[in-house]
């Protein structure tokens, strides 16, 4: 007999994970998920390891691949490049080694106003005019020479010459030598990410992700405004709000673009302040959802299955975000009650989740099989669920999310 | 003109409050009155944000129109002790690893309002440096808020922190942050879990009563 082929389970993982992102009926429940730190705990490797030694990343994360299968993976994306951010000099940032001294502390963005409220006609008008001259100077000290130049919308004609002049001084010289000495380092870990896929395909397992995106309010808000700001924006200038998201909404479908055409078009959407503690669903209504609608849609019009990563508790948000295209979306479920969103959303939106962490932490096997079990149990065997833990997985006991795993795919399998 | 100010705080209308302020402290007004109006009107945010009218956003305005009376007025306050009344003191932070505050700010916010004194020790706060507080300020609460799964095991450490100094008699606990759930509290060896701000109060004034 003869044995399944490393192409041929890619195969069947990838029709798995499409059928239930779709809403059609797998041969049993996928299991996967973004998961963060837990590889390199579950291997011995510290974060800050694997945020620089690159080999040891992909090792530790083959180690997780190979004892957990997960349909499809994340591989070592999430180790971010600390040595390349360190020549960048990323300011708002910290990490294991700069400004986080536990070596497994998980890295954090310094939430901030990058752009103040009178800036917000600036980033309308040009917004890369913006992000070069304003934004990453401000992020990154290697990119502070950017300040000195003119817009680079002056390109017209000869203005090439007024910019040679501002290319010319020192701080715009030290800035190319800067961002190239980080890119040349970001390079060598790109490099490590596109061997891992390929070694992950050899084994047969696809890629769970093939782009990245942000909602239009997050994308002003996490790397523009800060959080207190935009939030405050809604109400002390909801007009200039809306202008900028217009052009969000546009950035958004740019960003998510990218999975067009992928053999697994995921593109992973981050999703960061739209629970209900952060604003009103009057608030929700006007100046989140509407423009991450638009968005989703372009996405899907371009055979994109946009994974829609939301944070905390939205069941409040379930009845606006129910109004979407049938099977074409997943909806992933973090703090949200299962039945409830089952209720709403099940068997139009694919749903992804919701194994607490702590349980996975602090918990036992038979707690998480419960668990699993419950939620199964709930959608009566229709389709449109994938098992995942609630947040990304950090700190967990390796036989508690084994017990994810094995019991899923034991009880998951559809008759 | 004390109601129009508390009404146009209360009301988010920024402008109309500062200009208020500005009329009110020209025309010689008492300074303490000012600041007691800006806090009734604080009172009136936090049920506004209880009844799910106001949220963060609101909280956030309430917070800087109330530092920006502050400013205004406190130059011009008469040097003189007042005795505010409190419910009982709470310390409060965002554990070691953990930089997230917003969640921690607005239960700072509601205890305040509902007149607790609380000792804000910020983010990524060793478990030294609450056991060093708590020996300081006595407060009746300690409350733990952190976001990420990192931070169940720092809470651990720093109740147990708590407990080696023989300090974990005189304190209640109670733990907060998006992915919790009541599991943590036990977890973590805290007296309670609370799932927002409304319960941290509850909790509080429970404790305090």
């Amino acid at each position: 007999m003869s044995e399944i082929t490393p192409q041929e389970l890619f195969d069947q993982r990838l029709a798995r994970v499409l059928a239930a992102a779709t809403c059609q009926q797998p041969d049993r429940i996928p299991v996967f998920g973004p998961f963060q730190k837990f590889p390199y705990q579950f291997a011995g490797v510290t974060f800050k390891q694997a945020m620089n030694d690159y080999a040891l990343a992909r090792q530790a994360c083959h180690q997780f691949l190979d004892y957990y299968q997960p349909e499809v993976d994340f591989g070592p994306i999430l180790a971010y490049p600390a040595k390349a951010m360190d020549l960048l000099g990323w300011k708002a940032f910290k990490w294991p080694g700069h400004g986080l001294d536990n070596d497994n502390a998980m890295y954090q963005y310094l939430d901030g106003e990058y752009m103040t409220a009178d800036e917000y006609d600036e980033f309308i008008y040009d917004p890369s005019g913006f992000m070069l001259g304003k934004w990453a100077p401000r992020q990154f000290t290697s990119m502070e020479g950017f300040a000195q130049t003119i817009p680079w919308r002056r390109f017209m004609w000869s203005g090439w010459m007024n910019l040679s002049f501002f290319w010319s001084t020192p701080e715009f010289q030290e800035t190319l030598r800067a961002v190239t000495a980080g890119a040349e380092e970001a390079g060598k870990w790109w490099a490590s990410q596109f061997q891992y896929w390929g070694e992950a395909k050899e084994k047969g397992f696809p890629m769970a992700f093939a782009a990245w995106d942000w909602p239009p309010f997050d994308i002003l808000g996490d790397t523009l405004r800060g959080t207190r700001n935009i939030l405050a924006d809604m109400r002390r200038r909801p007009s200039k709000l809306h202008d900028a998201l217009e052009v969000a909404t546009k950035i958004f479908v740019e960003y998510g673009s990218g999975a067009a055409g992928a053999p697994l078009p995921f593109t992973w959407v981050w999703v960061h302040k739209s629970t209900r503690e952060f604003m009103s669903d009057a608030q929700f209504q006007e100046f989140y959802w509407p423009y991450l609608r638009k968005g989703l849609l372009a996405l899907i019009e371009k055979g994109i299955i946009p994974v829609v990563y939301w944070e905390a508790d939205w069941e409040s948000r379930l009845k606006h975000v129910a109004d979407i295209p049938a099977g074409k979306i997943i909806y992933h479920l973090s703090a949200t009650n299962f039945e409830r969103a089952w209720d709403a959303l099940g068997g139009k939106v694919c749903l992804m989740g919701n194994v607490p962490n702590v349980m996975l932490l602090g918990g036992t096997p038979d707690d998480v099989k419960a668990y699993c079990k419950r939620i199964i149990d709930y959608t009566r065997g229709k389709p449109g669920l994938i098992m995942d833990a609630a947040v990304m997985l950090d700190e967990a006991r390796p036989e508690n999310v084994k017990a994810m795993f094995d019991f899923t795919r034991e009880y998951g399998l559809y008759r | 003109m004390k109601n129009k100010l508390i009404k146009a705080i209360a009301d988010m209308n920024e402008d109309e409050a500062m200009n208020l302020v500005q009329a009110m402290l020209d025309a010689g007004e008492d300074p303490q009155m000012i600041l007691d109006a800006a806090s009734q009107a604080m009172v009136v945010v936090g049920d506004r944000f209880n009844a799910q009218e106001y949220f963060l956003p609101e909280l956030i305005i309430a917070g800087d129109m109330m530092k920006a009376i502050g400013e205004m007025v406190k130059p011009r306050l008469r040097l003189q002790a007042v005795e505010t009344k409190t419910l009982g003191t709470v310390l409060i932070g965002t554990v070691a690893g953990d930089i997230h505050d917003i969640g921690k700010d607005v239960v700072t916010f509601m205890l305040e309002v509902n007149s607790f004194k609380v000792y804000d020790l910020g983010v990524d706060v060793p478990a030294a440096t609450f056991v060093a507080k708590i020996k300081e300020v006595k407060p009746d609460i300690v409350g733990l808020s952190g976001l990420l799964t990192l931070a169940f095991d720092e809470m651990k450490r720093t109740v147990e922190a708590i407990n080696e100094a023989g300090l974990r008699e005189q304190v209640k606990i109670m733990v907060g942050g998006a992915i919790m759930d009541e599991s943590a509290a036990r977890y973590i060896g805290a007296d309670a879990y609370g799932p927002d701000a409304l319960s941290a109060v509850t909790l509080a004034k429970g404790w305090t009563a």
